[in-house]
């Protein structure tokens, strides 16, 4: 490891990842096991119920969690799960992506995805405007043709392509 | 036996039609760009463009398809070789040596043995799917329910076993699935089950979303993280490098195929490609004379994991079609292509479908020549596509991610449930929870719980329905070794050489 320049670099344990995970796949395996409760998992009129199967599903995930927690605290807690800085890179992706997929339901496939596009090469590319405009602007409509005229499957549009008439 | 030769020459008639060839061209060049973009692989890509085959006939899709899947495992070589990322996780092993390689400027003959080794193990792989296939296709029409059910149930047993994950997050990664697969409408009593009075919930979770979010949206957060420098070597592949090339692989024929036996067999079993190419490395360095030289490019080191990782992901097929059980997250969800055609992959396909079954074994024999003539004559054009500043391309991914995710069902909410399975990839795999056999779970859900339901039924709620026969405990049994088999090597070891504690 020759990355003891970034100040030999913090951030989340291997540890804490790993029980969090452990948990969340327990409280996954408790919701799993409520869900058959309720549907019934036992032996019906016409055979097994709906929530048989899916009942011991979820006891296996809690059982296969409880181990997994064990494991976890075994963890080295010196261990990273990775460096601040490499979760910083990752936020800047994912921030974008959610408020990207999140515009689609309103605003239609296109607009978001210009936006998207030019945020990434502006901000973390820095590229000049023109060439961010063309690519930005290009691939949604490249996109448009293929699908809309090519395939013929309609794309989610918003109240701006009704406004363009397309 | 003979019927069949007659029904593969009837299939070369069927894949031969130009269109046909024109899509495999097509699917192979897809396939490439899929396989050395980081964030779509075989599986996600696949996963997107499905919805486009929709309008096709199911042949030709599935033609289409299979040939983006050869192109992706093509294609994993390229960014191995030049760029020492693995494209694809299946082509790690081959960055070992063909990097190295590259670097002493031999990149075009590192990719030439990778492409032909590749080639020669898909080949290898297909002729097996030949002649093995339609023999365990009449077999399992004898199948009942609680003999399907033992196949699902080997088949995630030797998840458990083979993956180098531990056994605990194999398990739990798989009944997630399993429980995913649950959500929504119960298709025996038409109750709702786990949806906890969510509208968006009724359908249940479609794999195809799940897929292009674990594997893409995921692997782009991953390949953030990492930082994203790509300092590639650029290779030159003219006639001669080829040939002489050529001239000296037929000296690994040992190596060859103890890596075709290898990858057969790891990916009928579900392991999978990735295993097996390391396998294939592993043994070969052990074996080799040269094995000393392993890892400073030796052509050997390309030949081993590359011929594997193409035979099991290609023998891959071989469970899918002729017992509805895919072999690799790929197959899952070429499986899940052939449900939404209307075709019920398994035994039955070989006797209702055959035109469409040997269509599809003739095109992956034109597939992978076409495909072999394919990469040679385009890596330059491929190398320059990984140049594409990342800043530019993730974007464009992330778009395509959330077009494909749309198609799928023209549903807007899945593109959210898309990105919520991309933040589960990435924390996923981040602690090591290996997520093939989540997809694959979700994939055979319904089936394997209407298999397990159906010999319930019939033996009156009794376990011992699968221990009533010699066939399905034989098949039982065989899951249950493969499950346990690290904890018996495990003991067989120590008991052969105590350690301290």
């Amino acid at each position: 490891m020759s990355e003891t320049s970034h100040g030999a670099g913090t951030g989340p344990t291997q540890r804490n990842a790993e029980i969090g995970v452990a948990l969340l796949t327990l409280l996954f395996g408790l919701i799993v096991v409520y869900g058959s409760y309720i549907v019934g998992f036992g032996w019906g009129a016409d055979g097994p119920q709906a929530g048989f199967f899916p009942f011991y599903v979820g006891i296996a995930i809690c059982g296969c969690s409880l181990i997994n927690l064990a494991q976890g605290l075994r963890e080295n807690p010196a261990d990273l799960f990775a460096e601040w800085s490499q979760l910083r890179q990752v936020l800047k992706v994912l921030v974008p992506t959610t408020i990207y997929c999140l515009m689609v339901e309103p605003l239609g496939i296109y607009l978001p995805s210009i936006l998207l596009i030019a945020v990434f090469m502006k901000w973390l590319g820095k590229y000049s405007w023109p060439l961010t405009a063309a690519i930005a602007i290009g691939v949604p409509a490249a996109f448009y043709f293929v699908f809309e005229k090519w395939f013929l499957i309609p794309l989610p549009k918003g109240p701006v392509e009704a406004l363009l008439g397309l | 036996m003979f019927d069949n030769f007659v029904n593969l020459w009837h299939g070369f008639a069927v894949a031969g039609d130009p269109f046909n060839i024109l899509l495999m061209v097509v699917g192979i060049l897809l396939g490439v760009i899929i396989g050395v973009l980081p964030g779509l692989g075989g599986a996600n890509g696949v996963a997107i463009l499905l919805p486009l085959t929709f309008s096709m006939s199911p042949t030709s899709a599935i033609i289409l398809l299979s040939c983006i899947y050869w192109g992706a495992l093509f294609g994993g070589a390229i960014t191995s070789v030049l760029f020492n990322i693995p494209g694809e996780p299946w082509s790690v092993a081959t960055t070992f040596d063909g990097h190295p390689m590259a670097r002493q400027g031999k990149a075009g003959e590192a990719l030439t043995a990778a492409f032909t080794s590749s080639f020669v193990g898909a080949f290898v792989a297909i002729l097996m799917i030949t002649l093995v296939a339609p023999l365990v296709a009449a077999f399992a029409l004898r199948f009942g329910p609680a003999e399907k059910f033992a196949v699902y149930f080997l088949a995630f047993c030797s998840f458990v076993g083979m993956s180098k994950e531990p056994p605990a997050k194999t398990i739990v990664s798989m009944m997630i699935g399993f429980a995913l697969a649950a959500v929504g409408l119960d298709m025996v009593t038409g109750q709702l089950r786990l949806t906890f009075g969510s509208e968006e919930l009724l359908n249940g979770f479609d794999f195809l979303i799940a897929v292009i979010g674990l594997f893409g949206i995921g692997e782009i957060l991953l390949t953030m993280e990492e930082g994203l420098e790509f300092r590639g070597k650029s290779a030159k592949i003219d006639a001669k490098v080829v040939l002489r090339t050529w001239a000296s692989l037929p000296r690994y024929w040992a190596t060859s195929i103890r890596s075709c036996i290898i990858g057969c067999w790891m990916g009928i079993t579900p392991a999978g490609a990735t295993p097996a190419s390391f396998m294939a490395y592993g043994i070969a360095k052990r074996v080799s004379k040269n094995g000393k030289n392993f890892g400073n490019g030796e052509i050997e080191g390309v030949v081993a994991p590359e011929t594997a990782a193409h035979a099991a992901g290609t023998s891959a097929l071989l469970p899918m079609l002729a017992l509805g059980v895919p072999g690799s997250p790929t197959a899952a969800v070429l499986l899940g292509g052939l449900l939404i055609w209307g075709l019920q992959p398994g035994p039955m396909l070989f006797v209702e479908q055959k035109d469409f079954v040997w269509g599809l074994i003739a095109s992956m024999y034109l597939g992978n020549v076409v495909g072999l003539i394919v990469v040679l004559t385009t890596v330059p054009l491929f190398a320059a596509i990984l140049r594409i500043p990342f800043s530019i391309i993730a974007p464009v991914i992330l778009v395509i991610c959330a077009i494909g995710a749309y198609t799928v069902n023209n549903n807007v909410f899945d593109v959210v449930m898309m990105l919520v399975f991309g933040v589960l990839g990435y924390v996923l795999k981040k602690t090591n929870y290996p997520l093939a056999p989540l997809v694959l779970a979700i994939v055979l859900g319904d089936s394997a719980e209407e298999a397990f339901r159906q010999s319930l039924l019939s033996s009156g709620g009794s376990i011992g329905i699968f221990w009533s026969n010699p066939l399905v405990s034989t098949i039982m049994g065989l899951g249950l070794v493969a499950a346990l088999y690290p904890m018996i090597s495990n003991l067989l070891s120590r008991l052969r050489s105590p350690q301290p504690a």
